[in-house]
């Protein structure tokens, strides 16, 4: 009988998980403050060009993006550069609504701060981008970014 | 005595907390947002003529819709465009064909020799953005290192570790002065 005993109590003790949640939690909050919403599905090809004199946006909700490039669905749309704005193929027409529209947005004091960024694919004839940055002069958007990637610039060829 | 109430099972708290974390893993993003930041000059103004600027304190760089660059008269390259920005802005030897400079008292620094010069930069309609990215890269990068030179000469560090008020100073020594033309076709599409 001592022997039957002393068998059962050998079996190895369950790990305790009941902390396991805890750890997973504070995985959960650690990835909800570092990353941020995907606000867009995107309808263009984005490859931005590489830069090395980049400086990083400061306050993401101060930021506005236009999108520019090929459209994904060629079939579709052509290979034609398009400007994308929040969910459609937007022309330049459209710019100073849509600036208007990320104003109203924000708060008042805010404002000024908005800056825009240009998320532009590399190979966009520049002349598409100049009419929108004559567009967003015309609204008084003036502070803008060019999107790039941080990379040596020998890697665009 | 009160009937003791019986224990929650907790077992499945893990898989609830499992299946937040990747639904969040798959709907954000991780990427930081950088770029070059610049600022639009506001509309012209029809009443003002645009200001006279003499021919020294100009440096042309134009940009085909070939992605050739001609720089201040002469086919140019992409290699040389940020020595020979910082030659033009620097202006070293007070050299008569590099832009003058006029004395400024910086709050800061003191008097310096502020550069009168003005990059002009003028694009084709045709130009890749990728090519006019690396010419806005290769002359942001000519400041950057005018301006780290002048904060290791004058602080000691690096620009981009000085304090906001330095910073400033040094902003004001060496600003950039970028200026883009209206834009119009000058090789055709």
């Amino acid at each position: 009988m001592a022997r039957f005993k002393k068998d059962t109590s050998k079996s190895a003790p369950g790990i305790n998980t009941s902390s396991l949640p805890d750890i997973i939690f504070m995985l959960l909050f650690f990835f909800m403050v570092t990353t941020t919403m995907r606000e867009v599905t995107l309808k263009v090809r984005i490859l931005p060009p590489g830069a090395t004199e980049v400086q990083k946006l400061e306050k993401k909700s101060l930021v506005s993006y236009i999108y520019i490039g090929p459209p994904i669905q060629s079939r579709i749309y052509g290979t034609e550069s398009r400007i994308q704005l929040n969910d459609s193929f937007r022309t330049v027409d459209d710019i100073g609504e849509f600036i208007y529209a990320e104003r109203e947005a924000r708060d008042e004091a805010d404002r000024q701060l908005l800056t825009t960024s240009l998320k532009v694919d590399k190979e966009v004839k520049i002349g598409v981008v100049t009419d929108v940055k004559q567009e967003l002069r015309k609204v008084g958007a003036f502070k803008i970014n060019y999107s790039t990637r941080k990379g040596a610039i020998a890697e665009n060829r | 005595m009160a009937r003791k109430s019986p224990e929650i099972n907790a077992g499945s708290m893990a898989d609830i907390a499992f299946l937040l974390l990747i639904f969040f893993l798959v709907t954000t993003t991780m990427d930081t947002d950088s770029g070059i930041s610049r600022r639009l000059p506001p509309p012209p103004d029809k009443d003002t003529p645009p200001p006279d600027v003499k021919e020294r304190n100009i440096f042309n760089v134009l940009v085909n819709k070939n992605d050739r660059l001609f720089v201040d008269g002469a086919w140019g390259d992409i290699k040389t465009l940020k020595d020979e920005t910082k030659i033009f802005l620097s202006n070293p030897n007070n050299s008569p064909d590099l832009p003058e400079k006029r004395e400024e008292n910086i709050p800061g620094l003191g008097v310096y020799q502020v550069s009168k010069g003005i990059i002009s930069l003028k694009n084709d309609r045709g130009t890749s953005y990728d090519m006019y990215i690396q010419v806005q890269n290769e002359l942001t990068a000519a400041v950057n290192e005018l301006r780290d030179d002048l904060a290791q000469d004058k602080f000691g560090k690096k620009f981009s570790e000085l304090k906001q008020s330095d910073a400033e100073a040094i902003q004001k020594a060496i600003p950039v002065s970028i200026s883009e033309a209206e834009p119009e076709d000058i090789g055709g599409n």
